[in-house]
């Protein structure tokens, strides 16, 4: 009764267009970002920013990078870790080498420096598609391996690559604790989110969506491939790359290349599957489903086995851990491939119904 | 009937197309007048898709060249046959699935967006006045072809007589001069294949497009064609209006397989 949209008509385009056209939405996306940006700092412990919620909003931006190029472009990628890399370095190098740079210009310009690579190795997908391309997205992963592990200049000379920044600041404002830090992740990720939204629904959104579908039709249609997927790669690769530069500055502070491997390439990708292939939306679950899921379970696993009496030893736990999450995320991709954004929307259609099954 | 057959715009000179040893089309020509409804009829595997797939440089024709309002092209791609105004529909749907049909109409409208990526991130002045325009437009499409109704159904969900019509539709979208329809009417209904000749007749005649038109329903071809080409395996055996095709002997012995 309460989801519904009877009696919202719309008299322009304008109000038809808008980002969340059923005021129900609207409403509930803005009562999440005000309870995110006021009452969550109150709520929370440092433990909570600091291990789940600030690498949740950072994965989260770069899973909605990942989304992009994946989920909206149909341009399938294992290179995400690399413009994580790339990002991260390139933010490090305007950081020390120039002087007075405001941290957010370094962190954008890591975020553009990583799309310029992202063109770079999207030429590929011009000529090749599918799991050919995966395989060349991944040449871009030990690349970058290889460039930060042995061109001593972009780490600045460190050895093994591993750089640190400290006494962050943004126009005066510390971010020396985690609540800082976490607002400044969340203001950045409201900001991305609100960006891919617009192009989404907007020329660039549906030139990609086109080519996705059905990239014939697309052509003859006046789009241009290599335009379309190009720009793809580039705006992924920018939310990417200053998604790695805020992992590297404001999450891990210090850092070498592995922590930007291929296995997180992978999980930024298995992330976008079971949150939603081309969903902005399933983006924030699939990063919610890997990022928290393995916390919650380390920490429910101890109470249920001294509920059933039996002591579970740290090493069955992480076992557990690993097997129920497995087996959790081949149930979601059986019971719907499309991922938790189509559960989720399915739900809504269910529930303006409701309580009528049709 | 307002509308006015006027000169020839699209010219077609000599086309051969092979695909290896494979001879699509051999030595085709024939040329499309102004405003006129020109059908392409011809057997199964005639070469009727490939002679569309030519017009529009989906296929590069090894030989002979194409003249679209005096301009030559002897490589014609599918981006250049857009700008100069040439769409078309698919035989077999290629719809964009995962979209809804505002959103596959506005594909059509495309090439009239002149904001920048950055402005449309933003959704900025720009950006946002061009997508409320082109939006009026589709709803104008969206009226024409009367799919207020589903305007926000994911194509994917529609039954294949309205996937037809938005597949029109966007093609329309893009205000064509020339407009390519490949088997409009296959696979359908009396009453749907009712419709689609009127919407075939009204572009036609309100638009002034002029209209390229594969077709296997005779009846269709004849009553609602001004001229027609017929392809078999490959080579032109006749052309004129449809009771010249009609009477061709020709033509007859292709249809109804008489000894060659």
């Amino acid at each position: 009764m309460l989801y519904r949209e009877n009696g919202q008509f719309k008299t322009s385009y304008a109000a038809d267009q808008q980002v969340f056209p059923i005021a129900q939405d609207r409403w509930a996306v803005v009562g999440i970002v005000v309870f995110a940006f006021v009452a969550v700092p109150l709520l929370v412990d440092e433990y909570m920013f600091r291990a789940i919620l600030i690498p949740f909003l950072i994965l989260s931006l770069a899973a909605l990078g990942v989304n992009i190029l994946v989920g909206y472009c149909g341009q399938i990628t294992l290179g995400a870790g690399a413009f994580m890399a790339v990002g991260a370095y390139a933010a490090y190098n305007f950081h020390i080498r120039v002087e007075g740079m405001p941290l957010l210009l370094s962190l954008l310009l890591g975020g553009f420096t990583s799309a310029l690579v992202g063109i770079v190795f999207g030429i590929p997908s011009l000529r090749v598609r599918g799991l050919y391309l995966a395989v060349a997205t991944l040449a871009a992963q030990f690349f970058t391996d290889w460039v930060f592990l042995r061109i001593p200049w972009f780490t600045d000379n460190s050895l093994s690559g591993n750089v640190s920044v400290s006494n962050l600041q943004v126009m005066g404002w510390q971010l020396n604790n985690p609540l800082n830090k976490y607002l400044f992740c969340l203001a950045f990720l409201t900001v991305f989110a609100l960006l891919a939204k617009n192009m989404t629904r907007s020329a660039i959104g549906r030139q990609w969506m086109a080519i996705r579908d059905m990239d014939v039709a697309a052509e003859v249609i006046g789009i241009r491939p290599l335009f379309a997927k190009l720009s793809a790669f580039a705006v992924s690769s920018f939310f990417v790359g200053t998604a790695g530069a805020l992992w590297a500055f404001v999450h891990l502070a210090s850092w070498e290349p592995a922590a930007f491997s291929v296995d997180r390439s992978f999980q930024l990708l298995f992330m976008v599957i079971i949150g939603g292939l081309g969903s902005v939306m399933g983006s924030f679950f699939g990063a919610a489903f890997i990022v928290i899921l393995p916390i919650v379970l380390n920490r429910l696993l101890p109470e249920i086995g001294d509920l059933v009496g039996v002591e579970i030893s740290t090493a069955g736990i992480s076992h557990a851990e690993l097997i129920i999450f497995g087996g959790l995320i081949i149930f979601f991709l059986i019971k719907e491939p499309h991922g938790l954004a189509r559960l989720w929307s399915t739900g809504k259609e269910k529930l303006r119904l409701w309580p009528f099954p049709h | 009937m307002s509308r006015k057959i006027g000169e020839v715009i699209l010219d077609l000179k000599k086309v051969s197309l092979s695909f290896g040893g494979v001879k699509a089309l051999t030595d085709i020509s024939f040329d499309v007048r102004e405003h006129e409804i020109r059908a392409i009829i011809g057997p199964n595997g005639a070469g009727k898709s490939s002679m569309l797939n030519v017009i529009n440089g989906v296929y590069r024709p090894q030989e002979g060249e194409i003249i679209l309002r005096g301009q030559h092209f002897t490589k014609m791609s599918p981006y250049k046959a857009a700008r100069a105004g040439i769409s078309r529909t698919f035989q077999n749907i290629a719809l964009f699935k995962g979209m809804n049909v505002i959103d596959n109409l506005m594909t059509g409208r495309n090439m009239k967006i002149r904001s920048n990526l950055i402005q449309q991130a933003f959704w900025w002045g720009p950006a946002r006045r061009e997508e409320l325009g082109h939006r009026a437009k589709v709803e104008e499409v969206i009226d024409f072809l009367e799919i207020q109704h589903i305007r926000k159904t994911p194509v994917g969900r529609l039954p294949y007589g309205l996937q037809k019509r938005v597949d029109l539709g966007r093609a329309l979208a893009m205000e064509p001069s020339i407009l390519l329809l490949d088997e409009p009417m296959a696979g359908m209904n009396v009453e749907e294949k009712q419709d689609m000749c009127r919407f075939i007749l009204d572009v036609n005649d309100q638009f002034g497009t002029t209209i390229v038109l594969i077709e296997h329903d005779m009846a269709v071809v004849m009553d609602i064609s001004d001229r027609v080409v017929v392809l078999d395996y490959g080579k032109k055996i006749g052309d004129g209006d449809p009771d010249a095709v009609r009477a061709n002997p020709d033509v007859i012995s292709a249809y109804l397989g008489a000894s060659h």
